[in-house]
């Protein structure tokens, strides 16, 4: 279509594509400059650069080696409660870690179930904190990612060729070799990339299951820098680290990553003629009924520990908790005002706009806290500033998965709906209100019930500003459980998951109310 | 009246001429083989298509550079001629504002026209709460409100059966003969053009023929469109 019957203003997706780009540049330059490399990097630094290398590799493999069995089970059987189950395995993106590492250390913990169940076989309880506790925390959080990754390269074997290799009377070995082997050769290194890529900013389960010299993040070492040797040169240069291990293993990521993984159609199982034998439905089993187990148990284990204690919580949980719902209020807003310009910009065919929004994936939410105090220092007293930081750069940090929503859905809109709309002169605000959100109610509601989920959630650059008198319910939680008053946190726990599954729910419901197909 | 005056159109290896004046108040069929460059032609005319050379008038007005929505011209587009979202009386009165601010003596506008292509009382329908035939019609009743000169087909009525196509042909017939409005509408079918169409524009090895009477040339075919029908 010609150029000139474009019904989309691009200029306000543009502006809002330059002003993530300077804000992030902007921190990255900041960060850049304040660094003091004449102390250079010591003993512990390179300590911290290892060990965030190397738990990212343990995660990503042991992620995606059960993941293998878990998709192939998901993939080649019917039961009741398997659509719940994949739908489940996409909760953990907006499952507060804080939450997710309660429930962890009640099951696996040194008081959890698993200690108590070995304890009567008279063996020693587990201790979880260290590389232990927060590989175990990343494969909780990876684990449903990595299925759903490889889930979907099964679903992309079309069934006809498992039709034909049933026709031709291949066996199980036979279809490993003809079918699912070339297809986990093409999905699993992308996967691999993927889990990495997220586990090397790993901050908040470092911080609540790491910590100590031996298990201590690159980010974690940020924040230790910052708040405990207030050596912000030191935690500048520790983020130049961190920008350089976060861009390469985005850009692996990006150039390895499977495409969709939100991606629908999951819930549609292949027939398959080679996988009726009883050894492979037990195994298959197995995998499905221990991988339930493993999401599903910490999160019962948050609900049981956490009910007692809601009646009794104390109102700095409830002042927390408002807060949290400002933070991501305000994040959400921030988020689409900048997402949905966007989106229509990059329909509009400025493509360059999807590549500043993937920016965000090369900052860390710590190096952006660290960029944003160095620029606000002059000026303002950062800590008082923490809430609104806190909101831009969850906003920020969610963008590029925004845009993976909302971006295909304007193209399609603008596709099917542009020449009508250019023939009847429709252009600009008129266009954006009466064709274009109408159309895209459902995404954008989906977008913001992400958005708002991950800010409720977040524990990470409100670490770093808050004072003693501020705090979101997060960063309450640990604080609480930094104190020994685990009753009290594990109930602040429970409040909180259900606090950023409403919110999720409410956004996500409100965008497909009433929508037309 | 309508010229399109050493009109050039290239898209890829693919070029398309066209010479030709359609008089005012004619129904004109632009008939051709399928990829002949019909639809692209029609596109020139709506300006979604941009030509290389030449200049397209109306009444002596060079639009060649007017944008699509602002020719005065209607068009309804082989599918996708209403928003699903719209109820009927709001994709109409689109015709009217495409901002949607209507006044009342525009509302009662909109109603008229529905009820003159037989939707009265369809205000508040969607349109997927509709038939084929019904979308079609409400397509029409926003071609009437917006009162445009002239009116392009480019086969809305494909999808249609063969009774309901020549009910919406006829219905075109009416309306543009009400109004003195010039059509130009697509159609790889021979018996919509002698259902309706005065002329023929016959579309064919990348040139677009000056509009000859219909009778005439279908009962004579020139070898290309010999070629196009067959026996």
């Amino acid at each position: 279509m010609a150029g000139r019957a474009q019904p989309v203003n691009p200029w306000f997706g543009g502006g809002a594509a330059v002003l993530v780009a300077a804000l992030i540049l902007g921190c990255l330059a900041a960060v850049a400059l304040r660094a003091e490399p004449g102390a250079g990097l010591g003993a512990a630094d390179w300590r911290a650069v290892r060990f965030t290398l190397w738990q990212a590799v343990l995660s990503a493999v042991l992620s995606v080696a059960f993941a293998v069995p878990v998709a192939r089970a998901l993939a080649r059987r019917r039961f009741a409660g398997r659509r719940m189950l994949i739908t489940l395995l996409g909760a953990p993106f907006i499952l507060p870690v804080i939450v997710a590492v309660l429930g962890l250390l009640a099951v696996f913990g040194l008081n959890g179930w698993l200690s108590d169940v070995l304890g009567w076989a008279g063996l020693p309880p587990l201790r979880i904190y260290g590389l232990h506790g927060v590989v175990l925390a990343h494969v909780f959080f990876n684990l449903p990612l990595a299925t759903r990754l490889i889930l979907q390269g099964w679903q992309e074997i079309p069934a006809e060729r498992f039709r034909l290799a049933a026709h031709l009377g291949a066996g199980p070995g036979a279809i490993w070799h003809l079918l699912e082997r070339p297809m986990l050769w093409r999905v699993v290194p992308g996967a691999l990339a993927v889990v990495f890529a997220i586990c090397v900013s790993s901050f908040a389960v470092a911080l609540t299951l790491g910590g100590g010299p031996r298990a201590t993040t690159i980010e974690l070492a940020i924040y230790q820098a910052f708040r405990f040797d207030f050596d912000l040169g030191r935690a500048a240069l520790l983020s130049c680290i961190q920008i350089i291990v976060t861009l390469i293993a985005a850009l692996l990521a990006l150039r390895a990553a499977p495409s969709g993984g939100f991606g629908a159609g999951l819930d549609r199982p292949v027939r398959r003629w080679d996988a009726d034998g009883l050894g492979l439905r037990v195994l298959d089993g197995v995998a499905i009924a221990t991988a339930a187990g493993f999401l599903l148990l910490p999160l019962l284990a948050v609900v049981l520990a956490g009910g007692p204690g809601l009646a009794a919580l104390p109102v700095s949980v409830f002042q927390a908790a408002a807060m949290s719902v400002l933070v991501a209020a305000g994040s959400t807003v921030v988020l689409l005002v900048l997402a949905v310009p966007m989106a229509a910009g990059v329909a509009a065919g400025w493509r360059w706009i999807e590549a500043a929004g993937l920016l965000g994936l090369a900052a860390s939410p710590l190096v952006l806290g660290t960029g944003l105090f160095v620029l606000i220092y002059p000026v303002a007293d950062p800590f008082s500033v923490a809430l609104p930081v806190t909101a831009l750069v969850n906003a920020v940090m969610a963008l590029p998965f925004a845009l993976r929503i909302l971006v295909p859905r304007a193209r399609q809109v603008v596709a099917d709906h542009g020449a009508l709309a250019a023939s009847l002169d429709m252009r600009g605000l008129a266009f954006l209100r009466l064709v274009l959100l109408p159309r895209m109610r459902a995404q954008i509601g989906f977008a913001a019930g992400l958005g708002a989920a991950l800010s409720m959630g977040d524990l990470g650059v409100i670490a770093m500003f808050a004072d003693p008198q501020r705090a979101t319910l997060p960063l309450q939680i640990y604080r609480l459980m930094g104190a020994y008053r685990m009753e009290a946190a594990a109930a602040a726990a429970l409040l909180l998951l259900v606090m950023s599954m409403a919110a999720f729910w409410l956004l996500d419901r409100g965008g497909r109310w009433h929508a037309e197909a | 009246m309508l010229r399109l005056e050493g009109l050039r159109i290239v898209q890829g290896d693919f070029t398309l001429r066209a010479d030709l004046e359609v008089a005012a108040g004619r129904r004109v069929a632009v008939i051709g083989p399928s990829g002949s460059g019909k639809s692209t032609l029609i596109g020139a005319i709506a300006g979604f298509v941009e030509p290389q050379a030449g200049r397209v008038i109306w009444d002596g007005r060079d639009m060649t550079a007017v944008p699509p929505g602002q020719r005065p011209l209607a068009m309804l587009f082989q599918d996708g001629n209403l928003f699903p979202h719209l109820s009927v009386a709001r994709n109409v009165g689109l015709g009217i504002d495409p901002r949607l601010r209507l006044t009342a003596e525009q509302r009662a506008r909109v109603a008229q026209a529905l009820e003159r292509v037989g939707l009265a009382g369809f205000e508040d329908r969607r349109p997927g709460e509709m038939s084929g035939g019904q979308q079609s019609r409400a397509a029409l009743a926003r071609v009437l409100v917006q009162g445009r000169p002239l009116l392009l087909l480019d086969e809305p009525f494909a999808a249609l059966g063969p009774a309901l196509k020549a009910e919406m042909l006829d219905l075109v017939a009416g309306l543009t003969e009400e109004s003195g409005a010039t059509l130009l509408m697509v159609s790889h079918d021979p018996a919509d053009a002698r259902r309706i169409a005065d002329e023929v524009i016959l579309v064919a090895e990348g040139r677009a023929e000056p509009p000859v009477a219909t009778a005439g040339l279908l009962d004579n075919p020139p070898p290309a469109l010999q070629a196009y029908l067959g026996d």
